[in-house]
């Protein structure tokens, strides 16, 4: 019997306003404990909401880039519920009438297909704040700092159907509100958050099995492994003759199992209501209008500007638009070397995210600036130095031995072009391998090869492997 | 000088007849005498208000006073007011020092008002009788043995005793106009959102609206004027720019229509409160209103309706009180967060406030959602269209405030029904969120009765000056309780 499984996202975005969605406070993290809480967030007597404007514009940016439709008019509700962490014992989200619904994103996976993924909504709301149970022996602490931020909270339709899918559908997600500059994504400080509902059904079954919802799932990793393991118990449970309960259940990375969440965790009649406090929220065509001329290339247009204007496959186009960023640097080095697009690719795919990968260094902050990258590649075009030691120099000059020309200079890195001296090594290497040559001439093609590559290992990988190449086969009469 | 009215003190302030300091102490001493028995203050802030009149002297002297200055009123305790005890007249905040002025507040204050004290109310503005308070009740000027009304009963009786010249109020269901009626004083509730409601202690957010209790109309429009207007701390104020009230209600009458619904002068209303009532409508007659009948089709169904809408809304904006940072925290130690929360609630609300919180959260409970909270946002719909209806056909709607004059203490407390039965006239128009004043219009067993007009939205100029006019030719305004005279 095989099983299907089927996923839907809800994705909890920190919208990147400068001050919360009701309150003037600030939204900088890291402050110390409730110093960025003003009466509002603390829920005093007497205090009233007022809705941030940016808050709109980013739930209606981030609208239009997955061909939702923006309501006219949407309201804000109250969640009522009790925690310390919620100041006013209610949340104000949108439940009947969200501001963005009914969109979809494609996702492309690693096999080349794409997943088209449907957006049922996306509301606006605000976070609460934080409970610390550590570090106070009997007792928890509450940092209302992030309570009152605002939240895109963005439904996926049960449209994914394994881990991976879910996986590739949250980067989606995470680069587009990044390209769309509505939230930071930074997923360590809590700002780009995720709950997975999971179901398994047999194939072929047209019915929705009984799903549960993940929590506590704040890394791509994360999501996977957490599905997996969920998958994995469900089936378990339903071959065994158990039924899935519906309910809450928390990931436990560290034990790799997901428990469900003790029942005093989970609210189950939150006595939704409009809050009277907030008029509904009206969006014009004028306003849409505004937001969409501050629309950016979105990463599906730049992946398709990639493949046909740098004539780039479709996995490297997609991996260098992941991240605006990236992209902006990736098309700056192509603007400034003669080297070609697809060179260009290969090295920032590789060398660069690799070093950055390597020493923890953001993009913006990289020590190989994408002129100084196009310098070195404009050095292998122009043969100075082969792109071996290319690979040499980009590393001293990210450890800061100082330029290009400065580290080939000192380190007398300059390729071997001299047909001279490339003559001379080659007729050593003859010399020396006696044996080889004799299998080349008798036909074995390979054999030149090793040649080559003895005479590089002779030049300390400086000679021009393309000179070596001809030299040989001149030589050896072929 | 105590029965004096504000614009009467405002002249007499700028005529530098009496200073600032003089009032105040004049009527901190009115406070110190009566209070004991009335008990209309919950905190009197005496050092503050002769602080503040010194100040208010210094600027009639200086010239760049406004009509306002100098002079003192009260403020109901549910406005928060910077470093003063601000208490909502419930055990959950009895420790509770406001960080902050309401919007009210705050522009009262600009214009040169001196606070004398915090009124006492029902507890969180829910009551009809100023029972509910956890400071106790407090008596009607008029018979000690009566209660004032409520919510704003505080405010109300020390109007009506002379102990402060004019108090602000909140109207939810009638917590302005039913004690002013009961009282013999007069009350406005403005259009919802006229007035900012920032830093006024929330009880049911979509019907609440601060208004005055005065003695008379044209000190409701002096008052409201430096009250009222858009404030960007409260989304749901007007953006709509405030009239000249207090000049409007001195400009020459116009015809008036006004329109009479006969359900409420039905087996409801007290005989003799109808008479007077009556006659009070005659009085407009021969000022030169005319008088029409009209009908109010739902307006039966106002305080079902209001029973349901207010105690929802009341129970979430009563979340916060939880004992974690502010406000009444048990001395026993709480084994869980449950029980922690319990403990701080249970003890620090009273019977009242319990009994809505209980009926707002099963009216919003999944599965009686649609029947109860839905269900009512209809019928406020409809009551509201029975106004808007009204209003194509009469400037003002007029009837009683209140079934009745002044009810003994203790006399409805064990009946709720009977107690909600109270703001039958009044809902109406919180339910449509129209302005609405009552007027002092005659004496029933040597207690006052109240008119209530209701005005289309923004309509309060006109409606203030009709009482400003009513004021001119009757002096039930004028009447002052015999021990207080």
């Amino acid at each position: 019997m095989t099983w299907e499984t089927v996923i839907g996202l809800e994705i909890h975005a920190q919208l990147a306003t400068a001050s919360k969605i009701f309150s003037g406070a600030s939204t900088k993290y890291g402050a110390a404990p409730n110093t960025q809480a003003s009466l509002v967030d603390l829920g005093y007597p007497g205090v009233l909401p007022v809705l941030n404007g940016d808050a709109v514009r980013m739930a209606v940016k981030f609208g239009l880039a997955t061909h939702c439709k923006i309501a006219q008019r949407s309201i804000f509700a109250r969640k009522n519920y009790f925690y310390p962490d919620l100041p006013k014992g209610y949340q104000i989200s949108q439940y009947e009438l969200p501001i963005v619904h009914g969109g979809h994103v494609d996702v492309q996976l690693p096999d080349g297909s794409t997943r088209h993924v449907n957006i049922v909504r996306a509301h606006l709301e605000e976070d609460a704040g934080k409970s610390l149970h550590e570090d106070f022996a009997g007792m928890s602490g509450i940092d209302l700092n992030r309570a009152g931020t605002g939240l895109l909270e963005i439904v996926s339709a049960p449209d994914m159907r394994s881990a991976q899918e879910a996986g590739a559908y949250m980067r989606k997600i995470h680069a587009l509100v990044r390209y769309l500059e509505i939230c930071d994504g930074n997923l360590q400080e809590g700002s780009f958050r995720c709950d997975a509902n999971v179901s398994v059904r047999r194939v072929g079954d047209t019915k929705l099995g009984t799903r549960t919802e993940l929590k506590n799932l704040n890394s791509f990793r994360f999501v996977e492994k957490a599905i997996e393991i969920e998958r994995d118990r469900q089936i378990e449970l339903i071959e065994g003759g158990g039924k899935v309960t519906q309910e809450t259940r928390l990931f436990d990375p560290d034990r790799e199992e997901t428990r469900p969440m003790r029942s005093k965790e989970e609210a189950n009649d939150y006595r939704y209501f409009p809050d009277p406090d907030l008029l509904p929220i009206a969006v014009d065509d004028a306003l849409i209008e505004r937001v969409r001329a501050t629309l950016p290339e979105l990463p599906d247009a730049k992946r398709e500007r990639f493949t046909n204007a740098y004539s780039l496959s479709a996995y490297d186009a997609d991996v260098l638009t992941v991240d605006k960023r990236l992209a902006d640097y990736f098309e700056a080095v192509v603007k400034a070397t003669k080297a070609a697009p697809k060179i260009a690719a290969h090295w920032v795919m590789g060398e660069l995210t690799g070093a950055l990968n390597r020493t923890n260094v953001d993009i913006d902050a990289s020590r190989v600036s994408a002129a100084t990258l196009a310098a070195l590649l404009d050095k292998i075009e122009a043969g100075t130095i082969s792109g071996k030691i290319a690979k040499e120099v980009f590393e001293a000059v990210w450890n800061g031995e100082g330029s290009v020309d400065a580290v080939i200079e000192k380190r007398g890195l300059v390729q071997i072009s001299d047909t001279g001296a490339i003559d001379k090594l080659v007729a050593e290497v003859i010399a020396a391998n006696a044996a080889q040559v004799e299998q080349f001439r008798a036909g074995k093609q390979q054999v030149l090869g090793f040649l080559v590559g003895q005479v590089m290992k002779m030049s300390k990988g400086k000679a021009n492997p393309q000179q070596v190449n001809e030299a040989l086969r001149k030589q050896l009469g072929a | 000088m105590h029965t004096r009215t504000l614009a009467q003190l405002s002249a007499d302030l700028r005529a530098r007849r009496v200073s600032a300091t003089e009032l105040t102490k004049h009527f901190l001493d009115r406070i110190a005498r009566h209070d004991a028995t009335l008990n209309a203050f919950i905190t009197v802030t005496s050092e503050q208000a002769l602080a503040a009149a010194a100040a208010a002297d210094k600027r009639l002297g200086r010239g760049d006073a406004t009509p306002l200055t100098g002079l003192p009123i009260a403020h109901k305790d549910i406005f928060c007011t910077a470093g003063v005890k601000t208490s909502c007249a419930s055990k959950m905040l009895d420790n509770f020092v406001a960080p902050y002025d309401a919007t009210i507040v705050e522009r009262l204050q600009n214009a040169g008002v001196v606070m004398l004290g915090k009124t006492n109310m029902d507890e969180f503005a829910m009551g009809s009788s100023n029972e509910t308070s956890f400071y106790g009740p407090v008596k009607n000027p008029w018979d000690h043995a009566l209660v004032p009304g409520g919510s704003s009963g505080g405010s109300a009786a020390a109007v009506a005793a002379r102990i402060a010249p004019a108090a602000t109020g909140t109207d939810t269901g009638g917590s302005i106009r039913q004690p002013a009626a009961l009282t013999g004083i007069t009350g406005i509730k403005p259009t919802y959102g006229r007035v900012s409601r920032y830093g006024m202690i929330a009880f049911a957010s979509s019907l609440d609206q601060a208004g005055v209790l005065t003695q008379t109309a044209e000190d409701a429009a002096l008052l409201l004027e430096a009250m009222a207007g858009f404030d960007e701390r409260d989304s749901t104020s007007l953006d709509d720019a405030v009239p000249n009230y207090s000049k409007l209600v001195n400009e020459p009458w116009e015809r008036v229509t006004i329109g009479v619904p006969e359900s409420f002068f039905d087996a409801g209303l007290e005989a003799d409160n109808a008479k007077a009532l009556r006659v009070a409508l005659k009085e407009l007659e021969k000022l030169g209103a005319t008088l029409k009948p009209i009908e109010l089709p739902h307006i039966h169904l106002s305080v079902p309706a209001y029973y349901v809408v207010a105690p929802a809304e009341a129970s979430s904006n009563l979340s916060r009180f939880d004992g974690v940072r502010f406000g009444y925290r048990s001395a026993a130690k709480a084994d869980d967060l449950l029980s922690f929360y319990m403990r701080n609630r249970g003890e620090g609300f009273g019977p009242e406030v319990k009994r809505r919180i209980l009926t707002g959260a099963y009216v919003l409970s999944a599965g009686y959602f649609d029947a109860y909270y839905l269900q009512a946002q209809k019928v406020r719909k409809l009551v509201s269209d029975d106004f808007t209806r009204a209003f194509r056909e009469v400037d003002f709607v007029a009837g009683p405030t209140t079934p009745a004059p002044a009810f003994g203490l203790g006399q409805k407390t064990g009946d709720p029904i009977q107690m909600y039965l109270n703001d039958i006239y009044t809902i109406g128009a919180n339910l449509a969120g129209l302005p609405a004043m009552s007027l002092p219009c005659g004496v029933v067993r040597g207690l006052p009765v109240g008119l209530q007009l209701v005005a289309p939205p923004l309509h309060e100029a006109q409606l203030l000056k009709t009482g400003h006019y009513f004021q001119r030719v009757t002096d039930w305004h004028q009447r002052v309780p015999a021990n207080y005279a």
